[in-house]
């Protein structure tokens, strides 16, 4: 479904803060696979994720999505095939539009926008009812403005416009990194209803063990723009905290309160 | 300086408030919808009223004098959203290097003359201060479709789209919007409105000027401003898209009413320019003292 082929990355090539975030990475995800991926800051997880969503563009290396070569194409060109919900619940959603104009556009996510209605009626349902599905209480403010939402709420919502039309790919990158771990649970839990149910092949950066261990079916742990560790299935499954923590630390990983605790 | 002389100044400020207020929808749209601040407009307000006024010395019809002056204006408009877009340079220098060069555009359009009459007695026009009531009728039904327009797209898919774009830019691209091309229309369609408020200006004074559109954007801030305080005092917030663009119309014609007073009151006229200002900026600065700042 996905697959890159030695992505290689370098920021702020030729000054003294250069950095090789990306060197040489290649990957493949199977459809349907949850992939949970990990490692200290710096490791390269979202500049992974960022080069695979076309933020920028590469310095080597090629991506494949469903066997179609997409390394040229801009961001925007990409989101045809890509879900995405962002660290920072105020990225994912305009704050000054309405719920159900918000939806609206992640439902023409991919297709030409012409002068035909932005909203109609059918789809004003069809929001009520995944909204309700959805269980934020939300489908009774179809019109209030995202703003007003909670943090919480506005990734929940983010993650609904991800999946609203069926993703090739959703690209998680801590999603829950900025909410309370209450929320964060919450969030977590509705993600991994909506991936499992709809078989959404997926790639979630993390940076809690604990949740990587938890969820999906594959983890991935990176470490100075390298993957270092790629387990899945019943390894995965047999998999301990502990286990993962030491590999962690014999590949030269700096482990981080954060990582550990929460 | 009686008071009398005041109300009979007021009708023709009421026009004109209303033509300035048109002009104020399209930077409506690039200053409020897309946020940016365009500088354009200066330029091409006097764009407009070159086109029109030289169309109409040529014996074409006025209304579509103004169409031309609003393709116009658009053309204006899209320069300056592919040199922001395309050449990276920032919108508001991307405005004000489009205006400049609008400044020997503009002069080629009206044949190297830096005034161009258009006397309404020898030429047919569609508004003129010798007929203000027609003029006000006119301007405000003109006011009034494009209100509808306006509003008819910004619910479209591609309307919701260039405001997801001024509202979110990073939201916008995850849900496939080509920002660059959302902003370019946005930049054409404002900078249309604004040449088609200046073909009307042209008309409403019988002349178009090479300066006629200097200051405008501050004109158009002013009116935007002066809207939304008083929409926001009647309606609280949420007051849905018409009443907003409704309310830079009014907006338009209060900015201009005022202006009507201080001309009264008989100050200099060298320094109306600084008293604009001056006004601008009160109600600029007013909702970030209002109680609760803002968001």
């Amino acid at each position: 479904m996905l697959k890159v082929v030695n992505l290689k990355k370098t920021f702020d090539k030729g000054l003294v803060t250069e950095k090789e975030v990306l060197k040489g990475i290649s990957l493949e995800l199977k459809e349907g696979d949850f992939v949970t991926v990990i490692g200290s800051n710096g490791a390269g997880k979202s500049t992974l994720l960022n080069s695979i969503a076309g933020t920028f563009s590469l310095d080597e290396g090629q991506i494949f999505i469903n066997d179609k070569d997409v390394t040229n194409l801009k961001e925007f060109q990409r989101a045809k095939y890509i879900g995405r919900v962002f660290q920072d619940p105020l990225t994912g959603t305009a704050a000054d539009m309405w719920i159900e104009e918000n939806l609206a556009l992640a439902n023409r996510r991919g297709n030409k926008r012409g002068l035909k209605p932005g909203i109609t009626n059918e789809e004003r349902k069809k929001y009520f009812e995944v909204l309700k599905g959805f269980d934020l209480s939300l489908e009774n403010r179809m019109t209030t403005k995202v703003g007003l939402l909670s943090g919480g709420q506005r990734q929940a919502l983010t993650l609904l416009m991800a999946t609203l039309h069926k993703p090739q790919i959703l690209l998680l990158d801590e999603h829950t990194a900025a909410l309370d771990p209450k929320t964060a649970t919450k969030v977590l839990e509705l993600t991994n209803k909506v991936v499992t149910e709809n078989h959404l092949t997926t790639f979630m950066v993390t940076h809690n063990m604990k949740d990587a261990l938890k969820y999906g079916n594959r983890l991935i742990m990176m470490n100075g723009g390298k993957i270092i560790l790629d387990v899945s299935g019943k390894d995965k499954e047999k998999l301990e905290f502990n286990d993962l923590l030491k590999m962690f630390d014999e590949a030269g990983g700096v482990v981080n309160d954060n990582m550990i605790l929460s | 300086m009686s008071f009398a002389n005041l109300l009979t100044r007021i009708p023709g400020g009421v026009a004109q408030g209303i033509i300035w207020g048109i002009m104020s929808l399209g930077v409506y749209i690039t200053f409020r919808v897309l946020k940016e601040s365009d500088l354009t407009v200066d330029g091409s307000f006097t764009t407009g009223g070159a086109v029109a006024v030289m169309m109409i010395t040529s014996g074409i019809n006025p209304i579509i004098s103004l169409i031309v002056a609003f393709i116009a204006g658009i053309l204006t408009g899209i320069c300056t959203g592919l040199i922001h877009t395309k050449l990276k340079i920032p919108a508001i220098l991307s405005g004000i290097l489009v205006q400049f060069r609008l400044y020997s555009v503009n002069l080629h359009i009206m044949g190297m003359a830096a005034n161009i009459s258009c006397n309404p007695s020898k030429f047919n026009v569609l508004i003129t201060m010798r007929k203000i009531p027609l003029t006000i009728i006119i301007s405000l039904v003109i006011a009034i479709l494009l209100i509808g327009i306006l509003y008819w797209y910004f619910g479209t898919e591609q309307g919701s789209a260039i405001r997801a774009t001024g509202n979110n830019n990073k939201m916008a691209l995850a849900q496939g919007i080509n920002i660059n091309n959302m902003k370019v229309i946005g930049f054409g369609l404002g900078n249309g409105l604004v040449a088609l408020a200046g073909g009307l200006m042209a008309q409403f004074q019988g002349f178009a000027d090479i300066n006629m559109g200097r200051g405008a954007i501050v004109i158009g801030l002013a009116a935007i401003i002066i809207g939304e305080v008083i929409s926001e005092a009647i309606f609280k917030k949420g007051c849905s898209f018409y009443i907003r663009l409704s309310a830079v119309i009014l907006g338009g014609i209060i900015y201009y009413l005022i202006l009507v007073v201080i001309l009264w009151l008989n100050i200099d006229s060298s320094d109306l320019k600084l008293a604009t200002a001056i006004i601008v900026m009160i109600c600029l600065a007013i909702p970030n003292f209002k109680k609760g700042g803002t968001k």
